[in-house]
């Protein structure tokens, strides 16, 4: 007969948790799962990583073979990505080198210009883009959301008549790839005059997220009981108000949810961005990737674009962090 | 506080009957109890009356007040949810005050209010805590100042003790019937428990089948039941009823019992029994008395003591016709003796069989109609 000490645990058991998981076998085998999750997730960062560092490397270390872990940083790809510069020849390079050396007072980006022979002209197109991207953006995901939140709850609240099918249909318009309908919206957008233009892409990004956002928040505002916005009307406000003070703030975990998976794929969206704007509400993601230099594609430009254009989405997830772990898994578990 | 009337209420889901065309009166100040097993329509009549739920015919006044197409929030009543509804993400003192701002009230009213409540139910600690730290018996608190700091014309509540512990339900039951008593607040309240309703209405309601079966004071319901429904229904165990035969002035029951019908129940008897002569006999537990002569007679069938009292199952006949009867804790009844037991003439009720209404008696008539016949 083998002993407590010998098959349980070596300490006292403090915690609600089964037997079959505190065993010293169970435990190691826990461990080893952890260390193999954690070398996977370090796999799946290496692209991330790599792109981290090809943004802060050289010219002649993004191309070196094989590929530099140790490098002097520079923000070279910074300041292709984000300035308009011109190529200094001869006395005009000589005497601005001059000028430089002469201790005139220059910005950093002037001088990593300088040292590759160019003169910093003024802010590049990429600015324009970004600012592109967070007003298309931003706008559907506020727009899509708004009418999401109003269709789901008359869609949770009310008899509507053939309410079943309005849903199905709301959700058939993601029933076939995107880019099936890219030549009639083209054509669409040119007739209507809507191709390149801010307002064209809103309503593009509103379309395609309305049925994900009307079935998220659907699904969070059928959580939410009834008679809490009872209560309110009989307390004595209209069913707007109550909708108001009442349903959204118990809703703010699902529209918290619900924006940043709005947010991340009209902010992803590359396809039709490519085919339906060429300048004036040209966003991030195309022009990252047509993104070329004199010299063949600038590499490290293109990481410091898309490092910039990664930042706003982690910032907005790490924000609503917890709303969106609570918004995952609301009503998993009945309260 | 205000009288609330309804009048030939009636609701329909589709076909569905939910409730039947129905006449309630309840008085100002007046505390009435719905009562009815689940899906009888006592809480849709409440809907009805706060104006939740639409009426499909009929009307309801508050007072002289015609409502019945009035939303809620302009009837001027409050309603107390079986799960409180008190809204999450606010405070208690936030809770409190939300109805007070919803008719724009002055910042002193509503302290003043708020505090009135608030000392009323002893919930001062409360007011900075959210809903979700509360205690049930303390969400009920919160939930019935939430209702009264808006000095309502009535109160509704359904089943508000429903999703409370037995302990603290009991000590709730007190508090509401003490707040109603000094607020001589109209209240209709709804629940299925029948100790409930019986400890806590002026008057019951007892509901089934979408009507309404008997309208009462709580001793009504209990000792003069309308029907066989609120007979079995009131009570617990409900009043036990055997079958019978009249014949003269003997009613015969299961087991060969006779039982010596009473001189004012004979004409109501022999008048309704003609030919079939078929009859219930009901008697509440406590109406049987166990005597060495009894007149009836049966069998030890099992026994449960309950504290106070012991509970006898008795049956008539061979494992049928089981009836209930009250004794003594400390008496020892050993199963399959036989036991004789009489029954407290004045507790002894009659019920037809086919339409399952209450019997009669011809009591003599009171000494004043006398003498008006006779000049």
């Amino acid at each position: 007969m083998t002993s407590f000490a010998e098959t349980g645990p070596r300490t006292a058991v403090t915690e609600g948790i089964r037997v079959d998981k505190v065993n010293p076998r169970a435990r190691l085998l826990k461990n080893i799962r952890a260390v193999v999750v954690i070398i996977l997730a370090l796999v799946g960062l290496i692209p991330v990583f790599a792109m981290g560092i090809t943004a802060f490397k050289s010219r002649a270390d993004v191309v070196a073979v094989p590929p530099k872990l140790l490098f002097e940083p520079t923000l070279e790809g910074f300041v292709f990505l984000l300035t308009d510069r011109s190529q200094l020849r001869g006395t005009t390079l000589a005497e601005a080198q001059e000028n430089a050396e002469g201790g005139e007072p220059i910005g950093i980006f002037d001088r990593i210009a300088l040292q590759n022979g160019q003169r910093i002209n003024g802010p590049s197109d990429f600015i324009l883009r970004l600012r592109n991207s967070l007003i298309i953006a931003g706008g559907s995901t506020l727009l899509s959301v708004t009418l999401g939140l109003f269709a789901a709850y008359a869609f949770s609240r009310f008899e509507i008549p053939g309410k079943d099918d309005l849903l199905f249909f709301i959700l058939s318009t993601r029933m076939l790839p995107a880019v099936v309908v890219a030549v009639p919206l083209f054509l669409m957008y040119r007739q209507l005059g809507l191709h390149d233009t801010h307002f064209g892409m809103i309503l593009l990004y509103t379309v395609f997220n309305l049925s994900l956002t009307v079935w998220l928040l659907k699904g969070f505002i059928d959580e939410i009981p009834r008679e809490y916005e009872e209560a309110a009307l009989v307390d004595g406000y209209t069913r707007l108000q109550a909708f108001f003070k009442i349903v959204l703030p118990q809703a703010a975990t699902g529209v918290a949810a619900t924006t940043v998976f709005s947010f991340i794929f009209a902010w992803n969206e590359y396809a039709f961005a490519l085919m339906l704007t060429s300048n004036n509400a040209r966003t991030a993601p195309p022009a990252i990737a047509t993104m070329l230099g004199r010299g063949g594609i600038e590499w490290s430009a293109i990481a410091a674009g898309t490092l910039a254009f990664l930042i706003p989405v982690i910032f907005i997830t790490f924000a609503l962090r917890k709303h969106l772990l609570r918004g995952v898994t609301f009503g998993a578990v009945r309260q | 506080m205000a009288t609330i009337q309804l009048r030939q209420v009636e609701k329909l889901f589709g076909e569905f009957q939910a409730v039947k065309p129905m006449d309630l009166t309840i008085q100002s100040g007046e505390f009435v109890v719905l009562l009815g097993p689940s899906g009888c329509g006592k809480t849709t009549t409440l809907r009805m009356i706060s104006g939740l739920e639409t009426v499909t015919h009929g009307d309801i006044y508050l007072d002289d007040r015609l409502v019945t197409w009035l939303h809620p929030s302009e009837r001027d009543i409050a309603f107390v949810f079986q799960f409180f509804a008190l809204y999450p993400h606010m405070s208690v003192r936030q809770n409190i005050v939300f109805p007070l701002q919803a008719v724009g009230a002055s910042r002193e009213t509503i302290e003043r209010r708020l505090s009135e409540v608030v000392d009323l139910l002893r919930i001062a600690h409360l007011l900075p805590l959210k809903p979700g730290k509360l205690s049930g018996g303390d969400k009920q608190r919160v939930a019935l100042a939430r209702a009264l700091v808006r000095r309502p014309a009535a109160f509704l509540m359904d089943e508000p003790l429903g999703a409370l512990d037995a302990e603290f339900r009991e000590s709730m039951r007190a508090e509401i019937k003490q707040l109603h008593i000094e607020q001589e607040a109209t209240t209709v309240y709804v629940t299925h428990d029948q100790v409930e309703a019986m400890a806590m209405g002026d008057r019951i309601v007892v509901m089934s089948d979408a009507e309404i079966q008997q309208v009462g004071t709580p001793a009504e319901v209990y000792y003069d039941p309308a029907n066989l429904f609120v007979a079995q229904f009131i009570g617990s165990p409900g009043m036990n009823l055997a079958p019978g035969t009249v014949a003269g002035d003997l009613l015969s029951l299961p087991g060969g019992n006779n039982y010596r019908i009473a001189p004012e129940w004979q004409e109501t008897l022999s008048n309704t029994q003609n030919g079939a002569a078929d009859v219930l006999l009901g008697f509440r537990p406590e109406a049987a008395e166990i005597h060495v002569a009894g007149e009836l007679s049966g069998e030890v069938y099992a026994t449960e003591l309950h504290g106070a009292y012991k509970m006898l199952h008795v049956s008539l006949q061979e494992e049928h016709d089981v009836v209930h009867i009250r004794s003594d804790r400390q008496a020892d009844y050993p199963i399959g003796a036989g036991v004789r037991f009489d029954l407290k003439p004045d507790m002894v009720r009659f019920f037809n069989p086919h339409t399952e209404a209450a019997l009669l008696a011809k009591r003599p008539p009171p000494v004043s109609r006398r003498e008006v016949v006779f000049t």
